[in-house]
């Protein structure tokens, strides 16, 4: 070991390693042991391994942290950090990753689309999301953040001959690239204002300066631009609604809950960290897209009839109620983020699984009519679906409630009383469109009488998320502490 | 684990039990959540035998930690206020399973174990004793009543589930904002707490601050009372409402609202409720009028119930800003008062419904003819109703006048108008019911109360004359903990003097001979 690479960066990096490695693997072992369909089980039993690896890698540095008593463990001369915030958000990754691969398995034999790169792809976005949530260097992130983007362009377009689905990702390329540009160059304007690409000494750089130097301004400026991007704020949201509703079922799970959670977290790191001390610049930038995403994501979704689409709108107005918890700034609110994605992952994760359960043969059961009756053909997936729309719409004692209530405490507590009003009258709107989904699967007949198909790992999935989802709301003081520790101090 | 929330529980325990009972075994439900919700009654009556007098704190108060930060506890207790009104929701849940018994025939196992849980989230509003813990069950209730509508109400059943629940959401939003806004003042969410917190002066609100406050919780429960104008949804969500789904809304979820204004707003915003006082006056008595007065020319049998619902609503909410001992006793009678008296007359309207299939009044008439039994009931309901001495409502209007006309006559003299009308559309709604020539289809399918029937609607009637003759069951402990939350309600009330419109004159004068309980150092 170099001073290049020493135990302590080896250390830090093993659920990544773990993570591309079986990515890799998983490639290799497609095409070269397990070329027959049936055996594409075992790329599954590939993935669960790699998952358990980095895991095992996350558990060492939670407990060697927790151990030492110390808050962070820096790697690579500080382009890596281990910290509460890291560990909260890598296991929220490892828990949306392996849902999804358990939920994709039936939904892609059903497409006809099913390959090995799927689950290696993954894996592969995972280990972008690792770096997000870890870096503390403006490459590292912007390499992560890539890995990430790269591996969910390919799998927005993974059913090939699906027309949809080649257009969500042109789109989702297109756009993506689009906004990257404007990170890269934001950056490229942080780096030259302090000389450093590291989130600590830029920090100590702008601390230093005015903060109403134009140059300053436009570095923020673009930078924002492109973080609201990544986590579909309005007015960069334009490209979720087609690539969530183009996508496969299983990657917009994903996509909706792994690259938003992986992207909060890199614009936490980046807020919080470097342009903590220009607050007074970007705080008016993000309360506007806060508040416009809670009014467009929620008035756009009303009048949708693809539940796809509609939650990529409603997705849209979380990444509001995420930001305003930004906007508090106060210690209740970053803690409320944490919990709003985390409660955000189970519960989303939950939404779409019942859409991936009802596809079949015949049924894309993406249209809100698919799900009518949904009650009497299987009461199992409408209570799980229920819960989860009911803790997306913040009702207690489900999780979201959790998530809601510490947002508006947070604004309450930083006397934004204002936000805090409109925040909840948001609720209100959001319920509407939320018991349309309700009311479709209670209270309409069934069109068609067939049965959902479902397989062992779709219903592991699905105890998981309803779990997640009630267990949350009803017992939410370990989750409460968990979150408590991602505190970035 | 005490007698208080074993009442509680047991619901939800039962509710879990009912989702396992297979699809195919209706009788199996109905039999079993009829045991549970019997069950819950008879431990409920076991509430109301230790009166002896709860001081500061409450009969059966389990105070547990739920979540560490913030501070939520499971805080639960009764006091007289809320125990009759747990035992009101007790009672007409096997009520309204009797009368459900043969009506619901489809998706049987989802609608009994709705009820159960209905139960559980409307004894769980009237038990909290933590604002946080309030609000979570206020929110539980309202789950389970928007599937009784909408799964099992008539035509227009979706558009009333949605708008009864966008309407009430709407309110407790602003409610939930308003709660943590305390929290973050004061640091708790526990409400005895908050109370001494308020009495010894530890928490002072500012008065535009308190208005603000008081406004965001008057909202939240004035939708649910529901006061005019925002009474709305109330008529949409009755006549749609399958009969079980009426009474329960109509009898227990109404006071929600009632019960929230005398247990929240009163003593934790007394200086705002004074303030504010006349105008809600002035709402309660246009809805008392208005309310009848609509009533009277309803075609339909259930949207007349519904809107005399609101007249009658009125009466508690005068009562309540009366701030007199008479007037809130009135008004808290009046709430149990109206949940057994129009929670009977739904039921006989669902039982004409269950027989002629209609709930147009120009569909029936004489109808005495071939159910006597069904019209003795339904007139002993009517005079009930509308306010005959020896009969439940009248002691609750008399007290609510009574103490109303303590603090300004012309506020007695409006609301009297409304008993009167009250009168003529009840017993008009009887004449053309009941009286008149029997026609065919009338004398082919009326049929007159069965064995079930009778179950169901025989405590109601009990009730009725045992309330209206034998008050003194009721009234001590109510009276005992409106005395508390009067004298609560008078812990500051400085700038009170100050708000002298012409409706709360008489009122202001009052709030002005109690200087002395003011601490000089207040500010």
């Amino acid at each position: 070991m170099s001073q290049y690479y020493t135990a302590t960066d080896h250390f830090v990096l093993v659920p990544a390693i773990m993570l591309a490695l079986f990515g890799c693997a998983i490639l290799l072992f497609d095409f070269w042991v397990f070329p027959e369909p049936k055996q594409r089980k075992w790329l599954l039993a590939f993935l669960a391994l790699g998952e358990a690896f980095a895991g095992y890698g996350l558990w060492q540095q939670h407990t060697y942290i927790a151990g030492q008593g110390i808050a962070e463990l820096t790697a690579f001369q500080g382009s890596l950090v281990v910290d509460g915030f890291s560990l909260f958000f890598n296991w929220m990754f490892i828990a949306a990753a392996s849902i999804v691969a358990l939920m994709s398995y039936r939904y892609l034999e059903v497409e006809g689309e099913h390959h090995g790169e799927y689950y290696s792809l993954i894996l592969l976005a995972q280990c972008g999301m690792y770096f997000l949530a870890s870096g503390a260097d403006l490459i590292t992130l912007f390499v992560g953040l890539e890995l990430m983007a790269l591996c969910f362009y390919i799998m927005v377009g993974f059913l090939r001959s699906d027309k949809r689905s080649n257009e969500a990702a042109m789109k989702y390329l297109l756009l993506g690239g689009f906004s990257s540009g404007f990170l890269a160059y934001g950056f490229s304007l942080l780096y030259g204002l302090s000389g450093s690409t590291k989130l600590s000494e830029i920090g100590v750089a702008i601390a230093r300066r005015d903060p109403a130097d134009p140059v300053l301004l436009l570095a923020m400026v673009t930078t924002t631009v492109g973080l609201l991007f990544k986590i579909s704020a309005v007015p960069f949201h334009m490209w979720a609604p087609d690539a969530y509703e183009g996508a496969p079922t299983t990657v917009t799970a994903y996509l909706s809950v792994g690259s938003k959670a992986a992207s909060i977290a890199f614009l936490l790191r980046i807020f919080l960290g470097p342009l903590a001390s220009a607050r007074a610049a970007w705080e008016p930038l993000l309360v506007f897209a806060a508040i416009a995403s809670l009014t467009v994501g929620n008035l756009a979704a009303i009048s949708q009839h693809n539940i796809k689409r509609l939650l990529a709108y409603s997705s849209i107005s979380h990444a509001g109620y995420m930001l305003l918890g930004l906007v508090a700034g106060n210690e209740t609110g970053i803690k409320g983020v944490a919990v709003y994605v985390l409660v955000y992952t189970f519960t989303n994760l939950g939404v779409f699984l019942v859409i991936v359960a009802l596809r079949r043969e015949g049924l894309v059961g993406d249209n809100i009519d698919d799900l009518a009756g949904l009650m009497h053909k299987s009461p199992g997936y409408a209570l799980l679906m229920l819960i989860c729309l009911l803790s997306l719409a913040g009702i207690p004692p489900t999780a979201g409630f959790i998530g809601k209530y510490y947002i508006f405490l947070s604004l309450i507590q930083a006397g934004r009383y204002v936000l805090a009003a409109a925040a909840a009258l948001y609720v209100a709107v959001a319920i509407y469109y939320y018991f349309r989904i309700v009311r479709s699967m209670f209270m309409s007949d069934a069109e068609d009488a067939g049965a959902m198909e479902t397989t062992f790992g779709v219903r592991v999935a699905a105890a998981l998320t309803g779990l997640g989802t009630l267990g949350i709301g009803i017992f939410p003081e370990p989750f409460l502490r968990f979150a408590g520790q991602s505190l970035i101090r | 684990m005490n007698l208080l929330t074993l009442v509680l529980f047991l619901p939800l325990a039962g509710f879990l039990a009912a989702l396992l009972v297979p699809r195919d075994r209706p009788g199996l439900v109905r039999g079993f959540v009829l045991v549970v919700s019997l069950a819950v009654f008879v431990l409920s009556i076991g509430l109301a035998l230790p009166q002896a007098p709860a001081a500061q704190g409450y009969w059966f108060e389990t105070n547990a930690p739920w979540i560490q930060s913030p501070a939520i506890r499971f805080h639960t207790g009764l006091d007289g206020l809320s125990l009759w009104l747990v035992l009101l929701s007790t009672l007409l849940t096997p009520i309204g399973i009797l009368i459900s018994w043969n009506h619901i025939d489809r998706r049987v196992k989802e609608f009994y174990a709705f009820l159960l849980l209905l139960e559980f989230g409307l004894v769980g509003v009237f038990v909290a004793l933590d604002l946080f813990l309030f609000y979570v069950f206020w929110e539980v209730s309202l789950v389970p009543m928007y599937f009784l509508i909408g799964i099992w109400g008539h035509q227009r059943r979706i558009y009333a589930a949605v708008k009864f629940f966008l309407f009430t959401m709407t309110g407790s939003v602003l409610m939930l904002a308003a709660m943590l806004y305390i929290y973050g003042v004061t640091g708790t969410f526990d409400y005895p707490t908050l109370l001494t917190m308020l009495a010894s002066g530890r928490w002072h609100v500012e008065s535009g601050e308190q208005m603000l406050l008081f406004l965001a919780f008057f909202v939240a429960f004035a939708i649910k009372v529901p006061l005019f104008p925002l009474h709305t949804w109330l008529p949409d969500a009755h006549v749609e409402a399958p009969t079980a789904g009426s009474v329960m809304l109509a009898s227990v979820m109404l006071k929600m609202g009632t019960y929230g204004l005398v247990r929240f707003c009163l003593p934790l915003f007394p200086n705002s409720a004074r303030h504010a006082a006349g105008w809600i006056v002035t709402l309660a008595i246009i809805g008392i009028i208005y309310g009848a007065l609509v009533a009277m020319v309803q075609p339909n049998m259930k949207k007349l119930v519904a809107y005399s619902s609101v007249s009658h609503l009125g009466f508690v909410v005068l009562g309540v800003f009366s701030f007199t001992q008479a007037g809130l006793d009135g008004a808290v009678y009046q709430m149990l008062n109206h949940g057994i008296s129009t929670g009977a007359l739904f039921m006989l309207v669902g039982y004409l419904y269950e027989r002629r299939h209609s709930l147009e009044i120009a569909d029936y008439g004489g109808v005495a003819t071939p159910a006597p039994w069904l019209s003795t009931v339904f007139l002993i309901t009517t005079l009930a109703s509308i306010g005959l001495p020896t009969l439940n409502n009248f002691v609750g209007e008399f007290l609510v006048l009574q103490g109303s006309a303590q603090v300004n006559f012309r506020w007695t003299v409006f609301a009297a108008i409304g008993v009167i009308l009250s009168a003529v559309y009840m017993l008009w709604l009887y004449q053309r019911v009941f009286f008149g020539e029997a026609g065919e289809p009338v004398r082919h399918h009326v049929y007159d109360l069965s064995r079930r029937e009778w179950a169901a609607i025989l405590p109601l009637l009990v009730l009725m004359v045992w309330m209206g003759t034998l008050t003194q069951t009721f009234l001590p402990a109510i009276s005992a903990s409106n005395a508390r939350t009067l004298e609560r309600s008078n812990v500051n009330v400085e700038f009170q003097v100050k708000a002298r419109t012409p409706l709360v004159a008489g009122q202001a004068g009052q709030a002005e001979a109690r200087p002395a309980k003011e601490p000089p150092d207040a500010r």
